[in-house]
């Protein structure tokens, strides 16, 4: 099949970036999304143009590195999936796709497709995490935890950190991220120690790094590729709010 | 903990929630007061005044009107701060099709609040103005006739249009709205956050068609088609 | 040369507590004088950099993606292994240890394993402590399932996603000491080369992916945790931006490597569809507990597979090892599809792949209880093929996955270079020719969390002393200009192929001489081929873009240049090594059914391998394997 790309070009977050038009034949529907952009990239190459940058890693949907904006969708047509599980099935013959980086305030464009997602490490950082030092643990079975909650806890924990959420929602907030890891953290026993403490020092982080307001349109549940529910920022805010009345 | 109630996107989601959710109450009161202009003419008038009476002479009515007011400019204006701060941390795509990915009223409660708003400025002149500071007549037990002056008001079918078309904004914004504002407030346990979703529903809907049928019932019983 | 492997006295199941009890310690108020440099954030690098730096310790941390969450250990699904024996059925550290051993083919040295085995009862409660939501049982207790060809259940799960769980933990340890300032996090670096100072490492010159530019770090000590190379084979199961680079460099230093032609082939992949394909994707292993695997008993089968009647199948796992059946280990399972699949009986579009069959246990527990246990498997192969594995079976095949092969270290981790430590998939030393299943998250943890803080300190005790090494004595500035050099001469070949296009045909090579069977011949060839491939590199390479700036296609080459030399290095190995052992499968040296013939008369030991110079034949070390507290035996699983 034949796809008219319009690929968004920009060398850094300084200058101005542009859509650029690039005509891809014999691409394989079998291909994924990225496979397809390696073939341009390979082509550019040959001609001596400088390729397209763009995130990725793993390719099998778990990093969490790739990022992108496809016809105007995070991360394309299909919802709940990375751009890398993402197939060129899913597209027709001779369409134009539109690809954009993830766009955010708060994720700085650092070229082309690849943006900088940092602010996501330096939330975690300021208290993602419980403060449990190596070799200090008990006996794991000591610590109880009914399978429901095990697996409650795990449906937040599955967050793979992409930023899916915030480049589609319109306040770009980061609500699902940080609610995920703080819901995770405040499901289990052993999390509850520092709960307090962890959401109103993540959530004064998450608004330090310049992410918008929830407005619960719950499009980020909608796009996340792990399908991460909205009532984790629900919880967030049940966290917050006790916090703030018992600290 | 002032910085804090300054800088928290978390805390302004807080006012708005609690303001919007005291407005959604007093939604309640007010079409449970209003239904009775559903009732025979005469019936109608006789109630509807005494009772618009007892409102306005009451001191504990006074009270919650005053947090009724700030209700409605702290939900407005923290809106409006939430907007401003939302447009500058908002990433902005050549190409935008994420609308698909989420309910349009959703995303537009500040145009649907801001249609909300005018109307509001229209009940309030029509209405509160008038029964508060200018002169209406009397009923045959002595209570300002506002039965006679809301009859009046719905005479014109494009009032009545409007005020229908205002309450369809009234309840997608309220669709929306109850539930973001419970969320916000912290109800995530799945059982209890379904049975808002559903609440939310059947709440909207009541009021969206409690308040609509009232102006075309009037216009239909009193000036016909 | 001669290896000290530096293996304590003493019994078997007191080696590690007494070298605990006499490692040197450094006072807690001299830690924060002395730095280590860690390259890596996956669970090993991560988690050594956590401990570390909870120490005292001031530590700096490497990374090349943009995040240290997003280490290749997430992609692990499994599980991890630990004998904690919480089903009462039958383990206990000693019987892991044997599994491990055995699994490994009897190549990895008992003192190491046995540590392992000894470790792996911290580690859960470890993970457990930092928050990792492992599966748990109705009552609250956690739950363990039997994987990869051992008789026990001894591996614990969070759902897919194991390696992912385990590394958010280490990572959100490592991200508190960030932010107590304690780690200082380089993420979007790559290391290009070791730093020596009298034969002791300490630093490294790193690229910042993002800028381009060269940077120096010192430290006094350098740990590299950057994971396996199966990336090599260009298809694999690995992300793209896995590399041999750290421990190739290193090696160039003078570092041995061990065994480098142990790679493990993963026997449940996703076939590959297309020569445009660059990754092949792992499906948990854990389908086989209830999926049967086989491939139609016609040659050129066009049938589809619900057509083909159940006569006319070759279950061949269960043909020939009727006591694991579906279950055999890895390596056996990965070489009896290969030994269908170049009979001519292989499935797909590409005759490339066999099946994996879930008609018979949907129809015996019911399809609720096949979602259960696999619903995110099933739809993740639906993402990919766009088939339903509820409805056809699934099409497999095998691809390089782990590399058991890696730096060689002694006991302590330590490489042949003082002050130079290899954790996790870098070091060769506790997998042996095989690695069991979940047993790779295992090594990688308590590698970071339980060993390295001793051995690491023990070491450290001594560099109080010794002089510190700027970032701009002469060492520094020479290994700087070798970098620029060597990246110069890359930018500046202009030639008329890009650096893909040489790692494709390198795998395609590799794959098919030094992959799951291997001749002396074969190797032989792919010896001369590599050195074709390497000169024609270095004629025809094209890098568009500048040395100093974000440069994908840079990092790409760079890293193809350093496979085209491990390459090289693995062929030797296996062309050496004149038996068959694990994944090592030379076919030479087999049973009279086609299983693998080890020969421990004259190979058992880890070959370890020096650096000769460039263009020369490289120098074996022989470490010989004792064996004092069991007995070999064959690795039967038939």
């Amino acid at each position: 099949m034949k796809v008219h790309l319009k690929i968004w070009r920009q060398k850094d977050a300084a200058s101005k970036g542009r859509l650029v038009d690039y005509d891809l034949d014999q691409v394989d529907t079998h291909m994924s999304f990225l496979e397809m952009i390696d073939t341009l990239n390979e082509k550019l190459v040959l001609k001596g143009e400088v390729p397209v940058e763009f995130d990725h890693d793993c390719r099998e949907g778990i990093c969490g590195m790739c990022a992108m904006t496809i016809n105007g969708e995070v991360n394309g047509p299909v919802a709940g999936l990375t751009v890398c599980q993402l197939h060129m099935r899913e597209f027709k013959d001779n369409s134009t796709i539109y690809i954009e980086p993830f766009r955010a305030n708060a994720f700085p464009l650092k070229r082309d497709l690849k943006v900088d997602r940092s602010a996501f490490d330096r939330i975690i950082q300021a208290g993602g995490y419980i403060s449990a030092s190596t070799g200090q643990p008990t006996e794991a079975n000591t610590i109880l935890i009914s399978h429901d909650q095990a697996e409650s806890a795990f449906d937040s924990a599955a967050c793979i950190g992409c930023g899916a959420c915030v480049a589609t929602c319109k306040n770009s907030s980061a609500a699902l991220f940080t609610s995920a890891k703080i819901s995770h953290l405040a499901k289990v026993p052993q999390g509850r120690e520092e709960a307090q403490k962890r959401v109103l020092k993540m959530v004064a982080q998450m608004d330090a790094e310049g992410f918008g307001h929830c407005s619960n349109t719950e499009a980020c549940e909608a796009r996340c590729p792990q399908g991460i529910s909205v009532l984790n920022i629900a919880q967030m805010n049940w966290e917050y709010n006790k916090a703030l009345v018992l600290r | 903990m002032s910085v804090l109630l300054m800088e928290s996107t978390l805390l302004r989601k807080n006012l708005m929630a609690l303001t919007g959710l005291f407005l959604c109450f007093f939604l309640v009161i007010h079409l449970l007061g209003n239904l009775q202009l559903l009732l025979p003419a005469t019936r109608a008038s006789e109630s509807f005044n005494s009772y618009s009476a007892l409102l306005s002479g009451n001191i504990f009515i006074k009270v919650v009107s005053y947090i009724l007011y700030f209700s409605l400019i702290a939900h407005a204006v923290d809106a409006l701060v939430i907007t401003i701060k939302n447009k500058k941390t908002a990433g902005k795509y050549a190409y935008d099709k994420r609308g698909s990915a989420s309910k349009w009223y959703s995303r537009n409660m500040g145009i649907l609040g801001s249609l909300l708003l005018i109307f509001l400025v229209i009940h309030f002149k029509d209405f509160w103005y008038v029964y508060k500071f200018q002169s209406v007549p009397v009923d045959s037990n002595g209570n300002k006739d506002l039965y006679a002056v809301v009859i009046y008001a719905f005479a014109s079918w494009w009032y009545v249009l409007l005020y229908v078309l205002s309450m369809f904004a009234l309840g997608y914004h309220l669709l929306h709205g109850f539930k973001s504002a419970v969320r916000t407030l912290g109800v995530y346990h799945p059982k209890y956050a379904a049975f808002v979703n559903s609440f939310g529903i059947i709440y909207s809907y009541a009021i969206t068609f409690g308040f609509a049928i009232i102006p075309i019932y009037v216009h239909l019983t009193h000036f016909g088609l | 040369m001669t290896l000290d492997a530096k293996i304590p006295e003493g019994p078997l199941e007191k080696k590690w507590s007494r070298y605990k009890d006499h490692a040197k310690l450094v006072n807690p108020a001299n830690r924060k004088k002395l730095s280590i440099i860690i390259v890596g954030t996956g669970l090993a690098g991560a988690s050594a950099a956590a401990s570390m730096a909870e120490q005292g310790y001031q530590v700096q941390s490497f990374c090349f993606q943009d995040s240290a969450r997003r280490a290749h250990s997430v992609a692990a699904q499994g599980g991890v292994n630990a004998a904690k024996n919480y089903h009462n059925d039958g383990d206990s550290v000693y019987r892991m240890f044997y599994d491990t051993l055995k699994g490994g083919d009897f190549r990895s040295r008992e003192a190491n394993v046995y540590r392992l085995a000894e470790c792996s009862l911290n580690l859960i409660d470890q993970a457990v402590a930092q928050g990792v939501p492992f599966a748990r049982e109705y009552g609250g207790y956690l739950s363990n399932r039997s994987f990869g060809g051992v008789q026990v259940s001894r591996t614990f799960y969070a759902r897919g996603q194991t390696g992912q769980q385990l590394l958010l933990g280490a990572y959100q340890s490592l991200m508190r000491q960030v932010s107590l300032g304690k780690v200082h996090l380089y993420s979007r670096y790559e290391m290009l080369d070791l730093v020596l100072a009298d034969g002791k490492a300490k630093g490294i010159i790193a690229r910042n992916l993002d800028t381009g530019v060269l940077e120096r770090f010192a430290a006094d000590a350098v740990v590299i945790a950057t994971g396996g190379f199966g990336k090599i084979y260009y298809l694999s199961t690995l992300a793209m931006g896995c590399n041999g680079s750290a421990i190739w460099r290193a090696h160039r230093r003078g570092a041995l490597m061990a065994s480098p032609s142990w790679t493990q082939i993963h026997p449940t992949c996703l076939p590959q569809s297309g020569s445009y394909q660059s990754k092949l994707t792992l499906m948990s292993e854990s389908l086989r507990n209830d999926g049967r695997i086989w491939v139609p008993k016609l040659e050129n089968e066009t049938r589809e597979p619900n057509l083909i009647p159940e006569q006319e199948r070759d279950y061949y796992l269960e043909r020939r090892y009727p006591s694991f059946g579906n279950l055999a280990p890895r390596d056996i399972s990965s070489r009896a599809a290969k030994e269908r699949i170049d009979a001519g009986f292989g499935v797909g579009p590409q005759k490339n792949a066999v099946y994996l069959d879930f008609s018979k246990a949907i129809n015996e527990q019911g399809k609720d209880k096949i979602t259960e246990k696999y619903g995110n498997l099933f739809s993740m192969y639906k993402k990919i093929t766009a088939d339903d594995a509820y409805q056809i079976p699934m099409k497999i095949s095998p691809a390089a996955h782990f590399s058991m092969g890696g730096l060689w270290v002694d006991y302590e981790l330590m490489t042949t270079i003082r002050g130079l430590f290899a954790i996790g998939e870098a070091n060769f030393a506790d997998h042996g020719a095989n690695r069991l299943g979940a047993n790779s998250l295992l090594q990688a943890c308590v590698d970071g969390y339980f060993i390295l803080p001793y051995t690491l300190a023990n070491y450290l005790s001594g560099e109080l002393k010794s002089a510190k090494v700027g970032i701009d004595s002469p060492v520094f500035e020479e290994a700087e200009r070798d970098v620029r050099n060597r990246i110069d001469r890359l930018v500046h070949i202009k030639g008329s192929q890009t650096a893909d296009f040489f790692h494709k045909e390198l795998g395609k090579l590799l794959y098919d001489k030094c992959g799951l069977s291997r001749t002396a011949a074969g190797l032989q060839e792919a010896i001369d081929g590599i050195a074709n491939l390497k000169s024609a590199f270095y004629r025809d390479l094209l890098i568009p873009g500048e040395a100093g700036d974000m440069n994908a296609e840079l990092e790409k080459a760079g890293r193809v240049a350093d496979y085209l030399e491990i390459a090289s290095l693995m062929c030797f190995d296996a062309l050496k090594r004149n038996e068959s052992c694990g994944a090592h499968f030379r076919e030479e040296y087999q049973t009279p059914d086609g299983e693998a013939l080890r020969d421990d008369e004259n190979f058992c030991y880890v070959s370890a391998w020096e650096w000769p110079g460039d263009d020369k034949e490289p120098i074996l070390h022989p470490e010989h394997l004792e064996f004092e507290f069991i007995k070999l035996s064959v690795r039967s699983y038939s």
